[in-house]
């Protein structure tokens, strides 16, 4: 089954870690990526960047309309996902676990349906 | 009844019952009859019972892209005990919220119907139904697998299923809300389960501790209640009241956990209502053996409702300044609790402070929401205002 892993972060705090830190936090992903490869489990994924670079187009009577930022003004930001394969969702919060980040969604992926 | 082993099994099942309830209620005006009428019915329990097992796997498994499923062995027909044990896991899955939890292992594991569910927790049926689905819906959508955890998972998991079952067993043991104190049946479908699961996992100590304690607690269930329905405090229950056949089994399965030197909070409150059964009198309890407990128990869960709870132990062993004292700082942590003023009142009533009672009783009215314990605050309350309502 393919899940997408949601990771949620306080930008701003985020913001203020050290270089040493946002390093340390880059391998952690990095080990995570060769772990999830080593088990045949990557799907895919992207750091996404800060929400303050997002822009919103919501559709309304037909017509586009633009917003500076994210969809929704939250206390935690999405900031990036990972897309895995895992055999069930004990698995993919296995995963969930393994991953540097303090909160991460679990969302099973639609399948495509078939033909 | 068309199987004689059922017809066999119903009707020791009856005579069992008789056997429990005779010496308590008296014989019946017509023992033959009763036990005919006993037996028909616990054979129609078993047959829907066993009805509702068998029908409760292919419930699960007809959800879609559930393919665990497919690879599940059924045994000559019907389910093995490691089927059984999946289920529990299943049902109990930490994915799940906790209500979804409780309805669905009383659904599929104690084999409840969904109506029952809903009388049992207050609930309308489809609400009770509606949520059974969402939560099948959940099990299949997500891939909760239909498996016993990993040993590495184990410990937490069975924590949680442990966690679930004793929802069940408090919500029988003091509904909060309603007028009826105890509702028997959660109780006792709680106990059911901790004895399915104690089958399923034979020598596990801490299943054998929440079945000690849920024993122990459930032996005082006739006496909690007096004959106007009213709240009866342990001190002043009536102990001939007590199941002490219950209690036997209790102890028995507290030694039992006692050998694996289990200091669970099951275990340490399983040891806790021991020191309770063991009392033949309020006035032999061994209070200072109980704050001791309590004490330990803080230090495993640091839970304010634990600290409460030893306050009034240490009242009893050290006096109510003592307890009092225990009962400072716990406002923070037990905002809308009602057993801490109500607590608070007993303790200062004991020490002739009737004013700072009153007002304490006060607060525990505004926050309780069981009919029977509000009755019984109202009465104490009353008691002291009669008395003049003043310090002495």
């Amino acid at each position: 089954m393919k899940y997408a892993l949601l990771i949620y972060a306080n930008e701003k705090l985020q913001a203020e870690a050290s270089e040493e830190e946002r390093r340390r936090t880059y391998a952690e992903h990095d080990r995570f990526g060769r772990m999830l490869s080593d088990r045949n489990a990557a799907a895919g994924g992207a750091e996404l960047a800060l929400t303050t670079t997002a822009t919103t187009v919501r559709k309304r009577d037909g017509e586009a309309v633009l917003t500076d930022g994210p969809f929704a003004e939250t206390t935690e930001q999405l900031g990036g996902f990972y897309l895995v394969e895992a055999a069930d969702l004990d698995e993919a919060i296995e995963f969930a676990k393994a991953l540097p980040a303090t909160n991460v969604e679990v969302r099973p992926v639609v399948a495509a349906p078939e033909g | 009844m068309r199987r004689l082993d059922l017809a066999e099994e119903s009707l020791q099942d009856a005579f069992t019952a008789a056997v429990q309830r005779w010496p308590e209620d008296g014989p019946p005006r017509n023992p033959a009859g009763w036990l005919l009428t006993t037996a028909r019915r616990r054979a129609v329990d078993r047959l829907r019972r066993e009805a509702s097992d068998l029908r409760r796997l292919p419930l699960l498994v007809t959800e879609e892209a559930v393919s665990d499923m497919d690879h599940v062995e059924l045994d000559e027909g019907y389910a093995v005990p490691d089927e059984r044990l999946r289920l529990v896991f299943t049902c109990c899955h930490p994915a799940l919220s906790m209500e979804s939890r409780v309805a669905l292992t009383l659904r599929f594991v104690a084999g409840l119907t969904t109506p029952e569910i809903a009388r049992l927790f207050l609930v309308a049926e489809p609400t009770t139904a509606a949520r059974l689905t969402r939560a099948k819906k959940k099990i299949a959508a997500a891939g909760i697998p239909f498996r016993v955890p990993d040993a590495d998972d184990l410990p937490d998991r069975l924590a949680g299923a442990l966690a679930v079952i004793y929802l069940v067993f408090t919500e029988g043991y003091a509904a909060t809300s309603g007028d009826r104190l105890l509702r028997e049946e959660l109780a006792s479908e709680a106990i059911r389960l901790g004895r399915v699961l104690g089958e399923l996992m034979p020598g596990e100590p801490e299943v054998t501790a929440l079945l000690a304690l849920m024993v122990l607690h459930h032996a005082r269930r006739r006496a909690r209640i007096d004959p106007a329905g009213r709240l009866v405090l342990l001190p002043d229950q009536d102990r001939d009241l007590w199941r002490w056949d219950e209690i036997g089994e209790g102890l028995a399965l507290l030694e039992l956990t006692a050998r694996s030197q289990a200091t669970s909070p099951y275990a340490l409150q399983a040891a806790i209502a021991a020191e309770h059964a063991k009392a033949r009198r309020a006035s032999d309890t061994d209070w200072p053996a109980i704050a001791d407990l309590y004490a330990q128990l803080e230090r495993v869960t640091g839970s304010a409702v634990v600290r409460l709870n030893r306050a009034v132990a240490v009242a009893e062993a050290a006096g109510p300044r003592a307890g009092l004292a225990l009962l400072g700082d716990l406002d923070e942590a037990l905002p809308r609790h009602h057993l801490l003023p109500a607590a608070r009142a007993e303790l200062l009533r004991r020490l002739g402070r009737n004013g700072e009672a009153i007002v304490e009783y006060g607060r525990a009215l505004a926050l309780v929401g069981n009919d029977v314990e509000r009755a019984f605050l109202l009465s104490r309350r009353a008691e002291l205002e009669r008395a003049g309502g003043t310090d002495e």
